[in-house]
């Protein structure tokens, strides 16, 4: 039963282990960025826990829709605060570069993303985190002893994490000149996949046409289930069969804050040059 | 302006009533959940048309309702009935599972 519980509790880390790394890569030199992060894992855990508790009230709400209505705006909001981050980024992201060359070390610039961040890491600790703790519900129930229950945690969040320090320390491997302008990228991605899923979530509640419930199958190509498919899936939105309203949500949301990025982001750089 | 904003209503108007109709035409099925298994484990529905899957979960615990085929994902809390729209599908069999009970919730959904 260990290694059940340990495969479930870890594919559901995996996916916020991702999102987490790509963020704190992503906030590399800005001061203070381990503790904006861990407080936004911490309140994603106790947020996960809340939202299992009330699963039964959610999955009632907006005529048994809540679930749906409730993951598509964490989602949202998540795609929001990704999206100014990286547009914010675009700005400003060059300058910490130089300075990190300059100085090797942390840098003085606004903390403002960093509490959009927070928010990013914190929903995606909680959508993941609410499922393991209503799976580990289920098995206490069920009857799995502590030890079994307690082992799968343990072995199923280190792999997670694991996997998580190995993207992080991947990325910290791009030469710095072109480390934002990845991260930058990354996070765009991330925000068009997320804003997939949320369409896929409302379309399953019948609030969105499919627009072609299955676009196409790639399935036997690359499957969502196995370990690169779900990785891609968390970083990158990949979708073996995604229904088309979900590629026109991944497109759009990708061109907008590539747009915000351009528009945005050179003016102030300007800006910051002639000052 | 008149001229374009006549077709424009009609074309909205038409596409209103094609939608009312369609939501009276979707096809339903339910799904029930005891003991950690789908009952009935093979259920068969329409191909072509939307499907609304009702799932009523009797067991005291919560499942989570998943299918790769159907690319659908949803918890059933324990004691509870959940709603999820899949298709319209073309005719093929689409595997479901509970992600909490591998081992015993595995089911099947056959479009004709």
């Amino acid at each position: 039963m260990v290694a059940g519980i340990a495969v479930l509790v870890f594919r559901e880390v995996l996916e916020a282990a991702l999102v987490v790394s790509v963020v704190f890569a992503a906030t590399r030199g800005l001061p203070g960025r381990t503790r904006w992060v861990s407080a936004g894992v911490t309140a994603g855990v106790l947020g996960a826990v809340a939202v299992a508790l009330s699963a039964g009230f959610i999955a009632e709400a907006a005529e048994g829709m809540g679930q749906e209505l409730f993951n598509a705006s964490v989602l949202f909001a998540a795609v929001v605060m990704i999206g100014w981050h990286a547009i914010w980024m675009a700005t400003h992201g060059r300058e910490i570069a130089m300075q990190m060359h300059a100085l090797g070390a942390e840098v003085s610039v606004g903390r403002r993303p960093l509490a959009a961040l927070l928010i990013v890491v914190a929903l995606a600790v909680l959508r993941e985190g609410s499922e393991v703790v209503l799976f580990l519900f289920a098995q206490a129930a069920g009857g799995s002893g502590w030890v079994d229950i307690a082992g799968g945690i343990a072995l199923g969040v280190a792999g997670g994490v694991a996997t998580g320090f190995a993207l992080y320390f991947g990325l910290l491997r791009i030469p710095i000149r072109y480390f934002f302008t990845a991260t930058n990228w990354l996070l765009l991605l991330l925000a068009a996949g997320m804003a997939s899923q949320a369409a896929r979530f409302l379309v399953q509640a019948d609030l969105l046409p499919s627009l072609g419930p299955r676009l196409w199958d790639s399935s036997t190509l690359l499957s969502d289930h196995s370990l690169l498919g779900q990785t891609l899936h968390a970083l990158v939105g990949y979708d073996a069969r995604p229904a088309g309203v979900q590629v026109v949500f991944y497109v759009v949301t990708g061109a907008l804050i590539a747009i915000g990025m351009r528009v945005w982001g050179r003016p102030r750089k300007k800006v910051t040059d002639a000052a | 302006m008149t001229s374009k904003t006549l077709p424009i209503l009609i074309v909205v108007g038409v596409l209103g009533l094609t939608a009312g109709a369609a939501v009276g035409q979707d096809a339903e099925a339910r799904l029930v959940i005891r003991d950690h298994r789908f009952e009935p484990a093979e259920i068969t529905v329409p191909a072509g048309k939307k499907v609304k899957l009702v799932i009523d979960n009797q067991d005291a615990t919560a499942e989570e309702f998943e299918s790769y085929e159907l690319n659908r994902e949803k918890v059933v809390p324990p004691k509870a009935q959940i709603t999820i729209f899949v298709g319209p599908l073309q005719p093929g069999r689409y595997p479901f599972f509970g992600d909490f009970h591998k081992d015993t919730a595995q089911g099947v959904l056959i479009a004709k």
